[in-house]
C-alpha cells in the first residue's frame, strides 16, 4: 500500500467518524435552544425537562465532534503537505476564519450553558443555547466553503509555483460552497430530528414518561419533515450545480457513459467500469436526467466516456453512496409526512408500527449523511482539487508508508474505542430518561 | 514586508496566548490527582476549568488555522515533519476532553479514577509534547533541499527535553496557582502550599533553560545585536520572581497574572530570538522556513488581517464576559451542570 492511499484512507476514516458526531450538533442545538425559549416564554417545566434531557444527550455528542474535529486540522499538514503549500494561500483562509469567527463561539457558550444554570438569567442562558446554534451552524459555513473550493475553485491564480487568492468574494460566493452547505446542515438537522423522534420512539412504546416524550416528538415532527423536504430540494440544486461544474462526478453519480440529448434516467442500473457499459440498465424515464442536470428536457449529458480514463472517479461506490442516499431521501419525506399527521391527531402511542419504525429509522440519516459525503469525495477523484491538482500530487512528500500505517492503526483504536464508549454512554443516557421530578433551579 | 513581520508577530502572540490559557488547565490536569484527595474535592478542581477550558483550546486551532492561512509552507512542513510527535499530542489533546466530559457520566468510582488517569497523562504527555517541539524549533530542524532528516528519537534532545521540563514546571506552577485562586478550604491550602514547593525547581529548570539557550540555538543573536530587546526574556524572569513574591505577601490572584505575563512572556523571547524565521533549519539557513519565504501572499495576509481586526476583539469580549460570570472560587456544594458533574 503507498502512502496516497493510506492517507486518503486515514483521511475517510477521521473525517467519516468525525461527521458521526457533527450533523447531531448542528441539529439538535437548534431544538434543544427552541425547547429552552419554550421554557422561557411558558414557564412550563416539562419544557425545561426537556431541555436538560435532550440537551445531556446532546453534550455528550458534542465533546466528540469538537476534539474528533481538531485531527481534520492538523491532517492537512501532517498527510497533504503538497496540497497545503500550494493552495494554503487560499485554502487556508476560511479554515482561520472557521476558528477566529465561529469556532469560538460555540465553544465559550457552551461552556456558560453547561455550567451557567443558575449563575445567569433564564434568558442568558437560553442566548447561550442560541449562541452555540450560531457558532456551530457558520462554523460548517466555513469550512463547506473550503470544501467547495476544492470541489470548484474559484477566486484564485496561479503564481509564484502555488495557487494566490485574488479574489475573497467569488471564495465565498462560490456556487459550489454555499449548495452543499445548505444541503449538509439541512440534512444535519433532518438527522436529529429523527434522532429525537426515534429515541422518543422508544420511550413510548414502553409507555414511560408518555407525556414528555409524545412532546418532544411533536416538535421535532414538523421540525423532520420541513427538512426532509428542503434536503430533497436543496439536493437536486446540487446535482445542477455538480453538472454544471463537475460532469465527470455527475456522470459517476449516474453511471452514464454516452453523452448524449434528452438523456433519460434509468431506475434500475448495475455499473460495469471494466467495459465502460452498464451490466444492468432498465426502467428508463425518458429525458429525466437531462432535465436533472441542466432543468432542460433536451440538454446534453455528459457522459464518463468524453473523459480520458485517467480523469474519471471510481465509478461504483459513487452511484451507490448516491442511489442509497437518495433513496433514504425519499423515504425520510413519506415518514416526516406520516410523523407529523400522527403526533397532530395526538395518537402518536395508537401508532404502535409507526413508533417501531421511526426508533429502528435512527441510524437511516447517520447512514445518509456518510454516504453522501462518500459520494461527493470520492466522485472528486482522481483530483483534490478538481481539475487543478491530483491526489496524487498533494500527499506530504517526507512521509513513509510505515508511518501512516502506525498513525491509521493508532486512529482506528482510539476512534473505535471511543465510539464504542460514546455509543454506551448515549443509549444509557437515551435509555435512562429524564429526571422524574422537576428541578428546582436555583435563579441568579 | 509590514503585513508579514506583523503576522509573523500574531502568530506568536497566539500561541503565548494558547499556552496562558490552556496552560492553567493542563497543570491543573496533572496535579488534580495529587492535590484533591476525594471525589467532591476532584470535582471540584475539574469545575474550576469546566466552563472555560473548551474555549481555551480554541487558541490552539486559531494557531493552527493562522499558521495555515499566513504560513502555508510552514505549516505543511512543520507538521508533515513533525508527524510522530503531533499524531501523539492529538491523541494525547483527544483523550483529555473526552476525559472531562465522560469522567461525570457514570458513577461508579473505578469508572471515575480510570478518567482521573487519563487527564492526568494526557496533560502531561500534551504539556511535554509541546515543550519538546518547540524546543526543536528552537535549535532548527534538520532540513535541506531533500526534505527532512530527523526523527521521533532525535527531537528528544536534551534540550528539547529541557523545554518540555520548562513547559511541565511552568504549567504545574500556573496551575497551582490557578486552583490557588479558584477553590477553597482544604483543596486551597494544597494549592497554596504546592505552589511554595514547586516555585525553586521551576526557576532552577527557567535558569537552566535560559543558560543552555545560549549554546543549544541561535536564539540570543538578536538580542545581542538589538540589545534592548533583552527586556523580554529579562521581564520573563522578573515575572517568575514576583509570582513567588506576591504568594508570599498572600496575593494570589496578582501572582496568577504574574504567571501568565511569565508564560507569555518566555514564549516571547523565543518568538523573538526566532524572527525572521518561524522554524530554522539546523543544515543550512538557506533552508530555513522565514516569514519572507514561507508567508501567503500580501491579498490573503490583507483579507486574514481584517478578520482578525473584527473577530478577536469581539471574541475577547465575550470570553471576558465568561470570565466574569464565573469568577471567584467554585463551591463545593453539589453541583448545579447538566454534564453529570462534568
Amino acid at each position: 500500500m503507498d502512502v496516497v492511499i493510506l492517507s486518503r484512507l486515514q483521511f475517510a476514516i477521521t473525517t467519516l467518524f468525525h461527521f458521526m458526531f457533527v450533523p447531531l450538533t448542528l441539529g439538535l442545538s437548534i431544538l434543544v435552544a427552541w425547547m429552552e425559549t419554550r421554557y422561557v416564554r411558558t414557564g412550563d417545566e416539562l419544557y425545561l425537562r426537556m431541555t436538560r434531557f435532550w440537551g445531556k444527550l446532546f453534550l455528550v455528542n458534542f465533546a466528540l465532534g469538537i476534539v474528533t474535529g481538531i485531527t481534520l486540522e492538523f491532517q492537512f499538514g501532517m498527510n497533504w503537505a503538497e496540497y497545503s503549500r500550494y493552495v494554503g494561500d487560499i485554502f487556508g483562509a476560511p479554515l482561520a476564519i472557521e476558528a477566529t469567527a465561529a469556532f469560538f463561539l460555540e465553544s465559550v457558550f457552551i461552556g456558560l450553558w453547561i455550567f451557567g444554570w443558575g449563575k445567569v438569567s433564564k434568558k442568558v442562558h437560553c442566548f447561550a443555547m442560541w449562541m452555540v446554534v450560531l457558532g456551530s451552524n457558520m462554523s460548517a459555513l466555513w469550512i463547506l466553503l473550503a470544501n467547495g473550493w476544492m470541489q470548484n475553485p474559484v477566486g484564485y491564480v496561479l503564481r509564484n509555483n502555488r495557487a494566490e487568492m485574488v479574489d475573497f468574494a467569488a471564495l465565498l460566493t462560490n456556487p459550489y460552497g454555499l449548495i452543499k452547505f445548505f444541503h449538509t446542515i439541512i440534512s444535519s438537522h433532518l438527522l436529529a430530528a429523527f434522532f429525537v423522534m426515534g429515541v422518543s420512539a422508544w420511550h413510548l412504546l414502553r409507555k414511560s414518561q408518555p407525556e414528555f416524550f409524545r412532546r418532544s416528538f411533536r416538535m421535532a415532527a414538523p421540525f423532520a419533515l420541513v427538512a426532509a423536504c428542503l434536503v430533497m430540494f436543496s439536493g437536486d440544486m446540487q446535482a445542477s450545480v455538480v453538472a454544471r461544474y463537475q460532469p465527470t462526478k455527475f456522470a459517476a453519480l449516474e453511471s452514464t457513459w454516452e453523452t448524449q440529448r434528452g438523456a433519460p434516467m434509468n431506475l434500475i442500473v448495475w455499473p460495469d467500469a471494466a467495459n465502460e457499459r452498464n451490466a444492468v440498465q432498465a426502467l428508463p424515464i425518458p429525458k429525466m436526467l437531462s432535465y436533472l442536470a441542466h432543468k432542460n428536457l433536451n440538454s446534453e449529458v455528459k457522459g464518463l466516456k468524453e473523459f480520458p480514463v485517467d480523469e474519471r472517479p471510481p465509478v461504483l461506490p459513487v452511484f451507490l453512496s448516491f442511489r442509497a442516499m437518495v433513496g433514504m431521501g425519499i423515504f425520510f419525506v413519506l415518514a416526516g409526512i406520516a410523523a407529523v399527521i400522527f403526533s397532530r391527531r395526538g395518537r402518536i402511542d395508537r401508532q404502535r408500527w409507526f413508533l417501531r419504525l421511526m426508533f429502528f429509522a435512527i441510524p437511516l440519516p447517520y447512514l445518509a449523511n456518510q454516504l453522501g459525503w462518500i459520494a461527493a469525495e470520492v466522485g472528486r477523484q482522481p483530483w483534490i482539487v478538481y481539475g487543478l491538482m491530483k491526489t496524487s500530487a498533494g500527499v506530504s512528500s517526507n512521509l513513509a508508508a510505515g508511518q501512516v500505517i502506525g498513525s491509521l492503526v493508532g486512529f482506528t483504536l482510539l476512534y473505535g474505542g471511543l465510539g464504542v464508549l460514546d455509543f454506551y454512554l448515549l443509549t444509557k443516557i437515551a435509555a435512562k430518561g429524564p429526571e422524574k421530578t422537576g428541578i428546582k433551579e436555583q435563579e441568579a | 514586508m509590514t503585513l508579514q513581520v506583523m503576522w509573523f508577530a500574531l502568530w506568536g502572540l497566539l500561541w503565548a496566548l494558547y499556552f496562558m490559557l490552556d496552560g492553567f488547565t493542563l497543570g491543573a490536569g496533572m496535579l488534580h490527582n495529587y492535590i484533591a484527595r476525594d471525589e467532591s474535592q476532584r470535582q471540584q478542581v475539574i469545575r474550576t476549568f469546566g466552563p472555560v477550558w473548551d474555549g481555551n483550546e480554541v487558541w490552539l486551532i486559531t494557531a493552527g488555522g493562522a499558521t495555515f492561512a499566513a504560513f502555508p509552507t510552514t505549516y505543511a512542513l512543520m507538521f508533515s515533519y513533525l508527524y510522530a510527535p503531533l499524531l501523539i499530542l492529538l491523541f494525547g489533546l483527544i483523550v483529555r476532553g473526552v476525559s472531562f466530559e465522560f469522567r461525570g457520566l457514570n458513577r461508579g468510582l473505578a469508572w471515575k479514577r480510570c478518567w482521573d488517569r487519563a487527564i492526568l497523562f494526557s496533560s502531561l504527555v500534551v504539556t511535554l509534547l509541546f515543550g519538546v517541539a518547540f524546543g526543536n524549533i528552537f535549535q532548527g530542524l534538520p532540513m535541506d533541499a531533500s526534505g527532512y532528516h530527523g526523527s521521533l528519537l532525535a527531537l528528544l534532545n536534551p534540550y528539547g527535553l529541557l523545554t518540555g521540563l520548562l513547559f511541565i514546571m511552568l504549567f504545574l506552577q500556573h496551575g497551582a496557582l490557578y486552583l490557588a485562586v479558584k477553590t477553597r478550604g482544604a483543596l486551597q491550602e494544597r494549592a497554596r502550599s504546592t505552589t511554595r514547593t514547586l516555585w525553586p525547581f521551576m526557576l532552577a529548570v527557567a535558569v537552566a533553560f535560559l543558560a543552555f539557550t545560549a549554546p543549544a540555538t541561535a536564539l540570543y543573536d538578536n538580542f545581542k545585536s538589538v540589545p534592548s530587546l533583552w527586556v523580554v526574556p529579562l521581564m520573563a524572569a522578573l515575572e517568575l520572581i514576583a509570582v513567588r513574591l506576591l504568594a508570599g505577601q498572600g496575593k494570589w490572584l496578582r501572582a496568577f497574572a504574574a504567571s501568565c505575563a511569565a508564560i507569555v512572556l518566555v514564549v516571547a523571547t523565543g518568538i523573538v530570538g526566532l524572527f525572521p524565521d518561524l522554524i530554522p533549519s539546523s543544515l543550512d539557513p538557506a533552508y530555513s522556513l522565514s516569514l519572507s519565504n514561507s508567508s501567503s501572499s500580501p491579498y490573503t495576509l490583507g483579507i486574514m488581517t481584517v478578520v482578525v481586526a473584527i473577530f478577536v476583539p469581539i471574541v475577547i469580549a465575550y470570553k471576558i464576559w465568561i470570565y466574569r460570570v464565573f469568577r471567584g472560587p467554585v463551591s463545593d456544594a453539589a453541583e448545579e451542570g447538566i454534564g453529570g458533574n462534568y
